[in-house]
């Protein structure tokens, strides 16, 4: 078995304690995912599984066989930029650029959470379809730390880009 | 030596009083002030793209070849000696390369404090560095594992054993008080301030107050953690790093190691959030010693955890501010004394006194701060040092007064308006406070407010509206390099060690750049973040900006008259002088004949040259001393209030700032947001618990410290004056640390608003107003 990384398929690692977030980093070098906790309280090391949010320093490397990864790398290209990066440029979603790449991952399954009809804590009317309100983003998105304060800017680019959808 | 610092500085004061405005730097406007095409702009930022991509490439993410990792070990007691220290386990263990502890390091000397006078001297703590035995506060760096991977590391590191003898140390605040001592000077202020007799004003005013307000320590907790990539060539030395001073630490790498200057590169393209605590810490020296040992390159992360153990925060304060009015609400009295921690193993006051000495008039003040030693990790810089927690005393004092007085608190500053400063004497370069307050509270809708406490509810939430003077000084840093290269194809490039942590300093210095050159921004680049290029200034203190223009205005004025000398005779200009000519659309041009011009590829052509380079620095930074320069910001919130559950919400706030020129409103609005963010912690949530029975922090994790996540921050409005400072580049001051000012005083008027309940110790958090 093999863990496919953007496409590409790479043999899981001899050390069975080795995270799906140093494999990313310190093996292969896709370190457009970041660090901050290795603990799994700041977001920043978000990746997708099999489309799903999922915290990489939290996932052993071996979890993830069989299994696809998309990390920021993969989402979009400088030439074919992902509509999300594209928007936190536009809305100066960030500052240093250090939760970025976790944000914008998260962003993009979260919205997919949302299109699928999940709930959230702030879902008023359990019946009827979620929709990707300020609020409902705020919410959805707490688990993504962000120091420098770009808050508002990741959320306003989250709000064009559900819009765009939309339409 | 901080005695000698404030006679030098009372002296230079003196002798400039004498000194006719215009002679000075900055005496004659900026002439870019007013003609500005790029600046002003909102430009996305240049390195947004690398950014998102997630390709912007930070310290731990260089690849080296035969790259080992280190693990730390810290100590779990406060004082004392190490009695046995068993490496034996972890040395067996597969992959270890190296354990690293006091006796095998290098003997090497302390680290220089950050001072005013050395430059190079960027230390937080002048400890030794696994030099002894001695344990000398808890979390101290005792041992260093390197293995071929992380896992190696940190496994090998769990089986160190260590045993200690403790001693008794200092860990509580109170007992500290009883020798508390008392600094002649907090940077370049002198400490003790006593104009009039403030206690006897107090007392005999018509309307008083006078409470104690404390303060929690606070972690920067930038989401990059602390990395340093480390690799030796011979006795050369390259650093990649994460730091807000690249230039300095060099220096104070190769002081340390006893190596020539330029034998020591320190790299740092992109800062992870800074805030002032990515300076100069332990962990880079044991990275660069342990290297070397293990004869390998070398990547250090810190733990979470690491971080808080070894990297201090914001020190705790505690500040009595007493105010007193005459019958028409003039301050007649104002006293501000409190204690805060600096161990004298560390170099950062926590500056909580600066903003009294500049916001209020008064007939009288009393200030005084006094240091308290403990036995910890020295406190440091954090976002507004002193200002942020000062502005949350001083102004919760002021709403206080108001409020007893029964007037407008806004009206209450208007009548304490000063129109110099009000110690010194000095002008203001320009101050416009009370404009950004009219502006803030017409767009705020602050008539909505309601004088008496609890007034406004809806359901199960009692709303209450609030604000506060947020302060901050201008400061540019002498020793600020550039180089300029202007080439014949008309493109340029400026580089500077300079820092890049969030700001948008290429951004911003190429639109800058774009204007003084009269260059498109395309054809202009910016290189930063290596201590290889020109010296620049450090990113502190909201001085980075101006520091990098003054240099980059010195930088074209040299580039002027080079470009002159080689036009020669056979030019439109020929026979002007440099003041007679500015820069503009791509060449030189007469400011009184606008035909008279010549490009830039014309001239080099001409006198075939592909390129011309000139080296400058900033002139001495003089207006700092004549004039009173501060920016300053009026903040306004709303916040709901359960009466249930005590939960307090921000619903809303707006920053009003004056703060000079505004180069780029996009990246200006975000660091003003920022810096309002981090307010919102410091006011709600933000504490670093310190059990002062261990010594020890009990909250190392992100889980447990909380900083406000996107469902705490609301839409968060700023605005500004946009009046140009006469006596700055650019007519710009400081933007970065301004923000978080004041917004812990807002947000707790806003809660007693809301409640009546007045809470004087932050956070301010739930359990506080059941
Ligand atoms: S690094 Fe994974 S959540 Fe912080
Ligand atoms: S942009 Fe710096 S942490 Fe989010």
């Amino acid at each position: 078995m093999a863990i496919r990384i953007n496409g590409q398929e790479v043999a899981a690692p001899q050390d069975a304690r080795v995270s799906l977030l140093d494999l990313l980093r310190e093996q292969l070098h896709l370190t457009g995912t970041k660090v901050g906790c290795n603990q799994g309280a700041c977001g920043a090391c978000t990746v997708l599984v099999d489309g799903a949010r999922v915290l990489s320093c939290l996932t052993l490397a071996a979890q993830a066989d069989g299994r696809s990864v998309t990390t920021i790398e993969g989402l979009g290209s400088a030439e074919a930029p992902h509509p999300l990066q594209s928007a936190f440029i536009a809305h100066d979603g960030f500052q240093c650029g250090y939760c970025t790449p976790g944000q914008i991952c998260a962003a993009a399954a979260m919205l997919r959470e949302i299109a699928a009809g999940v709930p959230s804590y702030v879902t008023a009317d359990l019946t009827a379809p979620a929709l990707p309100t300020r609020d409902e983003i705020r919410e959805r998105m707490s688990g993504n730390l962000c120091r420098c304060g770009a808050h508002n800017g990741i959320v306003d680019a989250i709000l064009r880009v559900a819009e765009e959808q939309a339409a | 030596m901080s005695r000698m610092q404030n006679a030098v500085i009372a002296s230079v004061k003196t002798a400039l009083g004498w000194v006719p405005a215009q002679w000075l730097p900055g005496g004659t406007p900026d002439p870019l002030i007013g003609r500005s095409a790029a600046i002003g702009r909102q430009d996305n930022r240049l390195d947004g793209p690398a950014k998102v991509g997630g390709l912007a490439r930070f310290s731990a993410e260089v690849p080296l070849q035969r790259l080992s990792y280190a693990a730390l070990v810290y100590s779990s007691i406060v004082r004392g000696r190490i009695t046995r220290l068993d490496t034996a386990a972890a040395e067996a263990t597969p992959g270890v390369i190296l354990v690293m502890t006091h006796r095998n390091m290098p003997r090497i000397g302390l680290v220089p404090l950050i001072g005013v006078t050395d430059l190079s001297a960027v230390g937080n703590s002048s400890l030794p560095i696994l030099q002894d035995a001695t344990i000398r506060y808890n979390g101290q760096v005792v041992a260093a594992v390197v293995a071929e991977t992380q896992e190696q590391a940190d496994h090998a590191a769990s089986l160190i054993e260590i045993d200690y003898a403790a001693e008794p140390g200092k860990t509580r605040f109170e007992e500290a008080k009883t020798d508390a001592r008392t600094p002649a000077s907090i940077l370049i202020e002198k400490n003790h301030v006593s104009v009039g007799n403030a206690e006897r004003e107090l007392a005999a005013a018509a309307h008083r107050v006078d409470n104690v307000y404390r303060t929690p320590g606070q972690n920067h907790n930038a989401i990059e953690l602390h990395a340093v990539t480390v690799a030796w060539d011979g006795d050369s030395l390259v650093v990649h790093d994460t730091i807000q001073m690249v230039a300095s630490s060099a220096k104070a790498l190769a002081k340390l190691f006893g190596l020539k200057k330029d034998k020591v590169r320190v790299l740092s393209p992109f800062v992870g959030g800074g805030f002032g605590g990515k300076g100069l810490w332990d962990h880079q020296v044991v990275a660069v010693a342990a290297a070397k040992l293990a004869g390998r390159p070398l990547r250090l992360v810190l733990s979470r955890e690491g971080v808080y153990r070894i990297v201090g925060g914001r020190s705790p304060s505690e500040q009595r501010v007493a105010l007193g009015a005459d019958a028409d609400g003039r301050f007649t009295a104002i006293v501000h004394t409190g204690y805060s921690i600096m161990p004298p193993h560390g170099a950062c006051p926590e500056q909580y006194s600066l903003c009294t000495r500049a916001l209020y008039r008064s007939k009288s003040f009393e200030i005084l701060q006094r240091h308290l030693d403990l036995d910890i990790v020295p406190n440091t810089y954090m976002r507004a040092p002193g200002e942020a927690i000062g502005t949350f005393a001083v102004e919760c004092a002021v709403d206080e007064l108001a409020h007893e007085m029964g007037i407008d608190p806004i009206e209450l500053r208007r009548r304490n308006e000063p129109d110099r400063h009000p110690i010194h004497g000095s002008p203001f370069s320009q101050r416009a406070l009370i404009q950004a307050y009219e502006q803030g509270a017409a767009r705020f809708g602050w008539v909505r407010r309601q004088a008496e406490p609890g007034t406004l509810r809806d359901g199960e939430w009692r709303i209450g509206l609030g604000c506060a003077s947020g302060s901050f000084p201008y400061a540019r840093m002498p020793g600020a390099n550039v180089r300029l290269t202007l080439r014949s194809d008309g493109s340029a490039t400026i580089a500077s060690s300079a820092q890049e942590m969030g700001m948008g300093t290429a951004t911003v210095q190429v639109q800058h750049a774009a204007d003084r050159l009269g260059l498109p921004v395309e054809a202009i680049g910016f290189e930063l973040g290596d201590s290889a290029l020109p010296a620049g200034p450090m990113a502190g203190g909201s001085s980075q900006t101006v520091s990098l223009a003054a240099a980059i205005m010195a930088a074209s004025e040299k580039l002027t008259a080079e470009l002159l000398r080689l036009a020669g005779n056979d030019s439109p200009l020929a026979g002007l002088r440099a003041g007679d000519v500015r820069l503009l659309d791509g060449g030189i041009g007469a400011i009184e004949d606008p035909s008279r011009h010549e490009s830039y590829r014309s001239i080099l052509a001409r006198a075939a040259r592909d390129e011309i380079v000139v080296d400058a620095a900033g002139s001495a930074p003089l207006e700092m001393l004549k004039f009173a320069m501060h920016s300053s910001s009026a903040i306004f919130c709303e916040v709901r209030v359960s009466d249930v559950t005590g939960e307090i919400r921000v619903e809303r706030m707006l920053g009003s700032f004056d703060c000079g020129t505004i180069l780029n409103p996009k990246t200006a609005a975000s660091q003003f947001r920022g810096g309002m963010i981090m307010g919102l912690g410091l006011a709600l949530t933000e504490e670093t618990l310190f059990d002062e029975r261990s010594g020890r922090i009990m909250n190392a994790t992100l889980a447990d410290y909380h900083i406000p996540v996107h469902l705490d921050v609301p839409e968060i409005e700023v605005m500004w004056t946009g009046i140009a400072d006469p006596r700055s580049p650019l007519g710009a001051r400081g933007i970065g640390e301004i923000g978080i000012t004041g917004v812990g005083a807002a947000i707790a008027n806003a809660v007693f608003n809301a409640t009546g309940k007045r809470v004087r110790e932050l956070p301010i958090t739930l359990d506080k107003l059941l």
